[in-house]
């Protein structure tokens, strides 16, 4: 719906940045509005914001990966359906966020060479392998849960596309839960083994998932101004501990063991989890993760091979165009 | 001589800040400043509107409503796209 000619001003805006300007666009935005396309707003902001939406659009399209490599050994149908349901939701949020990215200024082309290029990052989670069907239920639970919490209070981000976008995606994140909890739940009332591979699974994931919130708050960089300007409504360490508290009974219902054996529950009734090892994060980050290199590969083979679907596209509009000024022409 | 036809704009309006913009009618107008001006005057008489787009009806391609059918099939049968087509047992709460 929007593109970039609405947003023809974005050289002037950096020249004319003032205080009066800078003062306004904060009033507006600690007045709740919705900032949109064509209003003036700072340079840092159309940049934290083109830089944290095209991240999460990329990690949707990344997304896909650890999740598409068992479409085709889906226990069942309804499994198999519900798994390629979900992956198909996945590209459609990336293809959301993307155009959201976009009213902002910057191209799609260039925010996917970005990405294809290692300049732009994507979550840390989908850095990790798939290795049983119980991931899929792990995945599915705690990674889409963990990001639903996290973009609930995306919803009422100050930048309206943003927001709207993350509107859409809440609505069908939801059914991405609970087909994970189902799998999980049918494992765990199922033998020995399966309650055992289900136990790995949480075994595996847990960290990682409680990474996907980024950096404690006494280290995290972006969240100052990112609160100021209402893009963040809560902080990372606030969102984890939502996150576990919401989490912990559902596992217990499960009879699966958090591995965390620190863990602990206050007499107000949070769950207090152990010291998270940065060290990995930053690994994952830096590309040293279990499958950093596998998921670049998959994403460069894929553009690659879709490389002449895109020519054949623009060949044959350009040919219709032609058809058409000479028909005018007659 | 006939009176060349006027060209034809839809109108999309904002109604609150925040939210999308809306499709609400249709116009006559010459040009796109004309048509805004149109659009404030026929669509917004009663402050219905924070901002207006005005876009050539001959720019939008529809589907065809009477191959709604077809169009749409896809997605009837896909019941499992639904968060209720999945048990999560009462005890667990709101997923």
């Amino acid at each position: 719906m929007y593109t970039q000619a609405l947003n023809t001003a974005e050289t002037e805006d950096r020249g004319l940045e003032d205080a009066a300007k800078a003062a306004e666009f904060q009033a507006r935005i600690d007045a709740e509005e919705r900032i949109e396309p064509n209003d003036w707003m700072p340079a840092a902001y159309r940049k934290t914001l083109t830089r944290q939406i095209s991240q999460h659009a990329h990690s949707e399209i990344v997304g896909m990966l650890p999740e598409g490599n068992w479409i085709t050994r889906a226990p069942t149908l309804r499994r198999k359906a519900a798994l390629l349901a979900k992956v198909q939701d996945e590209c459609g949020h990336g293809l959301y966020l993307y155009a959201a990215a976009e009213t902002l200024g910057a191209s799609r082309e260039e925010l996917v060479d970005a990405m294809l290029a290692g300049k732009a990052k994507y979550s840390s989670i989908f850095n990790y392998p798939t290795l049983t069907w119980a991931d899929i239920g792990t995945i599915g639970w705690l990674v889409d849960g963990a990001a639903i919490m996290n973009q609930i209070p995306l919803c009422r981000c100050s930048y309206g596309p943003y927001a709207r976008a993350m509107i859409r995606v809440c609505k069908e994140e939801s059914f991405h839960q609970r087909q994970g909890y189902e799998i999980m739940l049918t494992l765990c009332r199922g033998s020995d083994e399966q309650k055992a591979m289900a136990q790995d699974a949480l075994n595996r994931w847990w960290w990682p998932v409680l990474m996907m919130f980024g950096p404690p708050d006494v280290a995290s960089q972006h969240s100052d101004t990112s609160t100021r300007w209402k893009i963040k409504r809560f902080s990372n360490d606030e969102l984890r501990q939502k996150f576990v508290d919401a989490t912990v009974p559902q596992a217990q219902y499960l009879g699966l063991t958090i591995p965390d054996p620190g863990m602990t529950q206050d007499a107000d009734g949070h769950w207090r989890y152990s010291e998270i090892d940065w060290t990995e994060f930053k690994q994952v980050l830096a590309g040293n993760g279990p499958c950093n290199r596998d998921r670049m590969a998959a994403r460069r083979k894929a553009h690659e091979e879709g490389a002449w679907v895109r020519e054949a596209a623009a060949a044959y509009a350009a040919k219709r165009a032609r058809r058409q000024t000479a028909q005018a022409a007659e | 001589m006939a009176t060349p036809n006027t060209p034809l704009w839809e109108v999309f309006i904002r109604s609150r800040n925040g939210l999308a913009h809306k499709h609400v009618g249709s116009l006559h107008a010459s040009d796109a400043t004309m048509a805004l001006q149109a659009a404030r005057d026929i669509y917004t008489r009663r402050g219905e509107g924070l901002s207006i787009w005005v876009v050539p009806s001959s720019a939008i391609t529809a589907s065809d409503p009477a191959e709604k059918g077809m169009m749409f099939e896809p997605a009837e049968s896909k019941i499992y796209r639904h968060p209720t087509f999945y048990e999560v047992p009462e005890e667990v709460g709101h997923m």
